[in-house]
């Protein structure tokens, strides 16, 4: 039997799949939390607080100015045009990502693998590399324009500058990050919801207000959440369109001014902004999810809507989001490429350095997102299974520095790492902790949803038969939680290899990523030989996005 | 089974990768008892790009057989990191693309002053006037012009002259650009905050066309968009060499003696926290050598700073460049000089 259960009934004790709200809302608080779980979750967000804490150290020197300094309408106009690119971006990226990802889940698109993986790829795009490759390829004699005028005749391309430019660029690298996650919740949709509704007289678009939304929503907020922290943190694409953001002032402070007491003061704006769509996403969360419960029983695949004629257009839109997000920058680096070709400049030495960088790139991204996922397993469990107020504050110290640019969180690990962690200062070790540090929540998030589906009764099962704590947390909770796990650690992964200025700042000396290599060469204008780096970066970071997503399909067909 | 247990085995692989890593980068990085002859390592945090400076540092190592461990980045970014690391800082050098870096940096007490007998290999105005960073290689602001549209003499002697209105719609500048921000502060420090003010005011009465580079300048005075530009002085000489000497494209350096001439340098200086400085002064003695100073020339079309050293033979000889009374590690005070520029509009 299916039934929609709107309201806010509580999960009961017999329900066998308590939502995601029903445990957050204090279904189960009763028991004590462990002591070990405590002490490792603490462990963790005494780490997480680095960045934060320098801040604060860094703030507190020129008190009296930076205070002053933050009523300055400078300040306000930074502080205006960062929210109003975050929003904006915001906006489009759901409203880019929505239509997609119906059409990847629901409908009988041909090829539905191979464009989810064309259309997440803009997530392994940096945005500095991204935003320098679009603005050649609509340049006068860049591969864009080229090619359009072999087609119509003489035109000219709008600059990628400015608002606009911001605009249009960090949509385009940011709607997977919603994509993703609603694709991924639309398709586990019960169809048994739609079908009751609709037997109950409900209409088409009211159907989708009142029953399909909601149930997107969780998915909507959490990853409209994760690119308004991108837009709000990111330096590579305004600095490059010229568009003056918080991130950009808190650059100049460091690199013009070595004010590093107002730097400072902004990012603690930054912060303090973080915390506040944090809280946000929480409550829309919390009050969104309660209104539907998933009921026992396996749910049926839904059946996919018919395309017909639209198949073409669907297939076209499709096609050109991708040609527009990553397609037409990789043709440009492609473009250089055959230039550095034709004039040599490619040689034999810089194809072993670009292996060579390929390879640490891999290591150290694939170090981070192992231990991020682990750093973030006590945080997931507490959050889930021990909410109230520590879990809060836990995980909301897990958010903190998500909303940082990268040199702040660079420059926090130097402050630290050079000062009490002396012999691991330089090594690679201090590198996977800034990565840690600054992408949790991308770890914590996937992780946290898949426990909140995992159902608790089942480890209470497991510990009345005999088992103990441990062993539930081995043979039946960790192989559960294996596709949050992994999407969290390719997330990570995807992050942290495009990562420039931790990179740049900690790792070992002379040691070379993808990234270093590619920004290097394109700061002084060797576009040749920026090409092929950067266009490994993308192939490395593309087979990373099919492996995250082979394993989240057969999670699902598995079922 | 296997198929679960795969990637717990392979972070666990990866985990253990990591630690023996850690273990032999560790271990590389244990300083042994300096000998005798300071044979390095040397580490330099170098703003200059790999691709530019890392053949230099190779000949370095070949001719002395000292160790030379550099760390490219961002000069911003690595001038902060030095004041972050204070005295613990692992570096001996910091090469710096500008001198505003290096003057953060010295007036942080970071730097060792430097020999006399180096420091004299450089004209005073382009070096601290503490001794504590020494500039290696110069960049010309200057006043890029139409041949086309005009004549040498009409030029100002003075960048002040741009606020005639007879400039109106004829120039451009790269409000942006680090560069041209820099000559701002430079302005700011030769007329001050108010005369600044009015330079700013006065050009953007004019209706500049704002470009986002000095490329973009030089290609659209050429293309008949503009007339003159603002701009570094090698950027002309990278088209020439591109498109030939009929370009109808000139630089002009004010006569003036202020900002609208300054030499901008890129530089380096000794940490004081540094514990292979024998070895580091050496790799300063080479930088200033015929052979590096020639290969800046040749190479970026940059001035080379070693009085005796001449400069590639197409561009205005340093001599003859009259430049502003500022010291150049004063222009670390970019805020001040966004919040002017945005006050004004121009940004």
């Amino acid at each position: 039997m299916r039934s929609v259960a709107s309201g806010v009934e509580r999960a009961g004790p017999l329900s066998l799949r308590p939502t995601w709200a029903t445990l957050r809302s204090g279904g189960r608080t009763a028991s004590p939390v462990p002591l070990g779980l405590v002490m490792a979750a603490l462990l963790t967000t005494a780490v997480l607080l680095i960045p934060p804490l320098y801040l604060v150290i860094r703030a507190a020197e020129g008190w009296q100015r930076s205070w002053q300094w933050l009523l300055h309408p400078r300040t306000w106009h930074l502080l205006h045009n960062s929210l109003v690119l975050a929003g904006a971006v915001t906006v489009t990226a759901v409203a880019l990502a929505l239509p997609l990802a119906w059409l990847l889940a629901r409908t009988d698109l041909r090829h539905k693998r191979l464009w989810l993986v064309l259309l997440a790829l803009p997530l392994a795009m940096p945005s500095y590399v991204g935003t320098f490759a679009l603005q050649a390829a609509v340049q006068p004699g860049g591969v864009a324009a080229i090619l359009l005028e072999s087609l119509a005749g003489r035109v000219t391309l709008p600059r990628v500058e400015g608002f606009w430019g911001a605009w249009w660029v960090l949509t385009l690298f940011t709607y997977p990050y919603v994509l993703l996650p609603v694709r991924a919740a639309w398709s586990r949709f019960d169809p048994g919801l739609e079908e009751a509704a609709r037997s109950l007289g409900v209409g088409r678009a009211r159907r989708f207000w009142r029953v399909v939304l909601p149930q997107l929503w969780p998915s909507v907020t959490a990853g409209a959440l994760v690119v308004a922290m991108y837009v709000l943190s990111d330096f590579g694409a305004v600095s490059l369109v010229r568009y003056d953001t918080l991130p950009l002032a808190i650059y100049a402070q460091y690199g013009g001014s070595f004010d590093r007491a107002r730097a400072a003061v902004l990012a603690l704006l930054l912060l303090l902004i973080t915390v506040v769509l944090h809280r946000v996403e929480r409550a829309v969360q919390r009050r969104q999810a309660v209104l539907f419960r998933a009921q026992p029983g396996v749910p049926r695949p839904p059946s996919p809507v018919r395309l017909g004629r639209w198949a073409g257009p669907a297939t076209l839109a499709c096609a050109l989001v991708a040609v527009a997000a990553w397609g037409l920058p990789a043709l440009s680096l492609l473009h250089w490429l055959s230039w550095g070709l034709v004039r040599g400049t490619s040689g034999v030495d810089h194809l072993r350095a670009v292996a060579q960088a390929a390879a640490s790139s891999v290591y150290v991204a694939a170090l981070a997102a192992a231990v991020a996922v682990a750093a973030a397993f006590p945080l997931a469990y507490l959050t889930t299974r021990f909410p109230g107020r520590l879990a809060r504050a836990v995980e909301e110290a897990a958010y903190l520095s998500f909303g940082l640019p990268g040199i702040v969180v660079a420059l926090a690990l130097v402050f630290f790492g050079v000062r009490y962690l002396g012999p691991l200062y330089q090594t690679i070790s201090l590198l996977v902790m800034a990565h840690t540090v600054h992408f949790m929540p991308q770890a914590l998030a996937p992780q946290s949803a898949a426990l909140a589906r995992l159902n608790p009764h089942l480890e209470e099962v497991a510990r009345s038969l005999g088992e103990r704590p441990a062993g539930v947390l081995r043979r039946v909770v960790l192989p559960l939680l294996r596709p949050g796990v992994l999407a969290g650690a390719s997330l990570v992964f995807l992050t942290s290899i495009k990562e420039l200025p931790s990179t740049l700042l900690l790792s070992p000396t002379g040691f070379r990523t993808l990234a270093a290599l590619t920004w290097m060469s394109a700061a002084e204008g060797f576009f040749a030989r920026a090409a092929l780096p950067g266009l490994v970066l993308l192939g490395v970071s593309a087979a990373s996005v099919a492996i995250m997503l082979r394993h989240e399909q057969e999670r699902w067909g598995h079922r | 089974m296997r198929v679960k247990r795969s990637p717990k085995l392979v972070a666990a692989a990866l985990l253990a990768v990591g630690l023996l890593s850690m273990w032999v980068v560790g271990s590389q990085g244990a300083r042994g008892p300096t000998s005798s002859q300071d044979m390095g390592p040397v580490v330099v945090y170098s703003g200059r790009s790999e691709a530019l400076v890392g053949p230099l540092f190779e000949e370095f190592e070949r001719a002395t057989g000292i160790d030379v461990r550099v760390r490219y980045g961002d000069t911003a970014e690595l001038a902060a990191t030095l004041l972050e690391e204070g005295s613990r800082s692992p570096a001996d050098l910091f090469f710096a693309q500008d001198a505003g870096a290096l003057g953060a940096v010295a007036a942080a007490g970071l730097f060792e002053k430097l020999p006399q007998p180096l420091l004299d290999r450089v004209e005073p105005r382009f070096r601290s006037p503490h001794g504590s960073w020494i500039g290696v290689s110069g960049r010309a602001r200057v006043v890029a012009y139409s041949t086309e549209r005009v004549r040498p003499e009409e030029l100002p002697d003075s960048i002040t002259g741009f606020t005639d209105p007879r400039w109106k719609g004829r120039i451009g500048w790269p409000p942006t650009n680090g560069s041209f921000q820099a000559f701002v502060t430079a302005l700011r420090k030769t007329l001050g905050e108010d005369g600044a003010r009015q330079w700013l005011l006065g050009v953007k009465a004019n209706e500049p066309k704002a470009y986002r580079n000095n490329t973009a300048i030089i290609q659209a005075i050429a293309a008949g968009e503009i007339d003159v530009g603002f701009v570094n002085h090698y950027y002309l000489y990278q088209f020439l060499a591109e498109r030939g000497p009929s370009l109808p494209v000139r630089n002009y350096h004010p006569r003036a003696g202020d900002a609208g001439a300054m030499v901008n340098v890129a530089g380096v200086g000794l940490l004081k926290s540094s514990q292979h400085k024998e070895a580091a002064l050496r790799l300063i003695d080479f930088l200033l050598s015929r052979q590096a100073q020639e290969y800046f020339a040749s190479q970026t079309y940059e001035y080379p700073l070693v009085v005796g050293v001449p400069a590639h033979p197409d561009l205005v000889p340093l001599e003859r460049i009259k430049t502003p009374h500022i010291d150049l590690g004063d222009l670390a005070d970019l805020e001040t000089t966004l919040e002017l520029l945005w006050e004004t509009g121009v940004l």
